[in-house]
């Protein structure tokens, strides 16, 4: 559906964007995580044919967005970075505005304003001028106009921004509700996001893709391992013993203290040691206090691929 | 609807909703109404002539007050990255506000009307001179516009727009006078530039294609170049 290929975007001496490639199909939703300034927005800005990419190309729906820009475009819904709305007019007017430009037929139009305002709970202000919103309001109506022509693909750039944490939870209820229709790519600073709504991540640092994966794959971290934490009462050669057992790739010991021990075990990837650690344990008269597999917050996750 | 009606519609809704379109309109005819009223009677002409020509130097302040917001206040506000990711392109955008703008200023010559038929109701006065002038009047605020928009494309700064678009039409506007003051040649070259100059002769009745040629590069030109700054993203 979106096909991104060796996309390079270069501003006079600084890059952007460096030869990223990545594939989204139909009816995924996609996080887009990175740093400030890490090229999550310019990468947005070319899927949605506000700027030429330098080299490299994206496909949409095998649609080249420089050389079939206006119909790649009426594919899209996209929600710029602020929601940037003309002020002066009310929310109707403003939505009829976008409905027009977007050459929704005349007999579909009333049906399309009104749910676009169902799903984004527009009714109690349509009357209001925009400049009057509050910017969870304002977020909304950016929202609509982005819904409004019932595209296949929605580009969302921090749909969350500058929102109290109730508004957050609407925006990301109406996204996850879209999303079963539509494919989604939306970008974000807050993990809790990504665990919240999407299935698929995709990290950015200096303009280079780092990660590309399941949110489940991103739990595991850069190094890809397992990691087990072990805290027994054991002898001192406790730790050697446990690094000779099948799998196991790396033991730490952690600390050591009045004959207890911490320590933590790497394995590769799915493969469970605790019930062979539990055995060596029986059969060594150690006495296991604690046995658990690690989980990593995508925090720290996200810490590990975005700095050196 | 075509979406160059769509921009044009939204563009026209956008000056009569706000106080600006009446303010300015009302400044622009306060003052064309003194000079037009206080010379008339010392004259003791049925003419347009005098009109005219304080309509055309009130367009030196009038079309960069109406042109300066188009493109710049879009790029503030940040609107201008949804609109030119809608589906329409690049062209179409400008054209359309080229022709709100254009009608704007079209409606205030056409509200001097009130002048021509004071005029006819003093004297006997020559309706060929008054459509011809009137002729002269679109095509040379049209040529206006176009500039306004252009220096309205390349900032995002309005009072930036305004000045370059007042400077710009200023030379315009006075840059035959100045030629005898050159000492030196080319004085036809600067006479040709001057946008007065060829409003005179459409004036005086003769529909010449120099004339006509001169306002259709002027607004090609213009247009020309604000579809280039649409380009320059950043």
């Amino acid at each position: 559906m979106i096909e991104v290929h060796e996309l390079t975007k270069d501003f006079g001496e600084t890059r952007a964007v460096d030869a990223i490639s990545f594939r989204v199909e139909p009816g995924e939703i996609v996080g887009f995580l990175g740093p400030n300034g890490a090229g999550k927005t310019t990468t947005m800005r070319v899927i949605t044919c506000y700027l030429p990419p330098s080299s490299g190309s994206v496909e949409v729906d095998g649609l080249d967005v420089q050389e079939k820009s206006l119909e790649v475009r009426q594919k899209i819904g996209y929600l710029p970075e602020s929601a940037p709305l003309y002020l002066d007019m009310n929310v109707v007017d403003y939505l009829r505005f976008i409905a027009e430009i977007r050459a929704i037929p005349p007999t579909q139009r009333r049906g399309a304003l009104r749910n676009a305002v169902e799903v984004c709970g527009l009714g109690d202000v349509l009357q209001k001028n925009v400049g009057q919103l509050s910017s969870g309001y304002k977020q909304r109506v950016g929202l609509a106009q982005a819904i409004l022509h019932d595209p296949e693909i929605l580009i969302l750039d921090e749909p969350t921004r500058g929102l109290d944490p109730n508004q957050i939870e609407e925006v990301r209820t109406v996204i996850r509700e879209l999303g079963q229709h539509k494919t989604i790519i939306f970008s974000t600073h807050i993990l809790q996001e990504v665990q919240a709504i999407c299935q698929r991540v995709l990290i950015i640092r200096e303009g280079k893709l780092v990660f590309d994966g399941s949110k489940e794959e991103l739990s595991f971290g850069m190094t890809g391992k397992d990691r087990v934490y072990v805290e027994m009462r054991a002898n001192g050669d406790a730790a050697e013993h446990v690094g000779r057992i099948e799998n196991v790739q790396e033991v730490h010991v952690l600390s050591r203290e009045d004959g207890v021990l911490r320590l933590r075990v790497e394995a590769p990837r799915g493969k469970d040691v605790r019930e062979k650690i539990f055995a060596t344990a029986v059969q060594q008269g150690w006495v296991l206090l604690e046995l658990r597999r690690e989980t990593r917050s995508l925090e720290d996750v996200f810490r590990e691929y975005t700095t050196s | 609807m075509s979406n160059v009606m769509v921009i044009f519609k939204k563009e026209m809704r956008a000056y009569f909703t706000s106080p600006i379109a009446y303010f300015v309109l009302t400044i622009f005819l306060v003052f064309c109404g003194i000079f037009f009223s206080l010379p008339l009677f010392l004259n003791n002409q049925a003419s347009m002539r005098g009109a005219f020509s304080v309509i055309l130097y009130a367009f030196t302040l009038f079309v960069p007050a109406i042109t300066m917001r188009l493109i710049s206040e879009e790029k503030k506000t940040g609107t201008f990255e949804l609109l030119v990711t809608m589906p329409v392109s690049d062209v179409q955008v400008i054209l359309g506000k080229f022709l709100a703008a254009v009608s704007l200023l079209m409606v205030a010559v056409a509200l001097t009307s009130t002048y021509a038929m004071t005029v006819a109701a003093l004297g006997d006065v020559d309706g060929g001179e008054i459509f011809t002038g009137y002729l002269g009047l679109a095509l040379l605020g049209a040529g206006y516009v176009a500039v306004g928009i252009c220096a309205s494309s390349f900032t995002e700064n309005q009072i930036v727009a305004f000045l370059v678009s007042l400077a710009v039409i200023l030379f315009l506007t006075f840059i035959d006078k100045l030629v005898s003051f050159l000492p030196i040649g080319g004085t036809n070259f600067f006479e040709y530039l001057g946008a007065e100059f060829h409003f005179r002769n459409i004036e005086r009745g003769v529909i010449d294609t120099r004339d006509l040629v001169y306002y259709a590069s002027l607004i090609f030109v213009g247009l020309y170049f604000s579809v280039r700054a649409l380009h320059r993203r950043f």
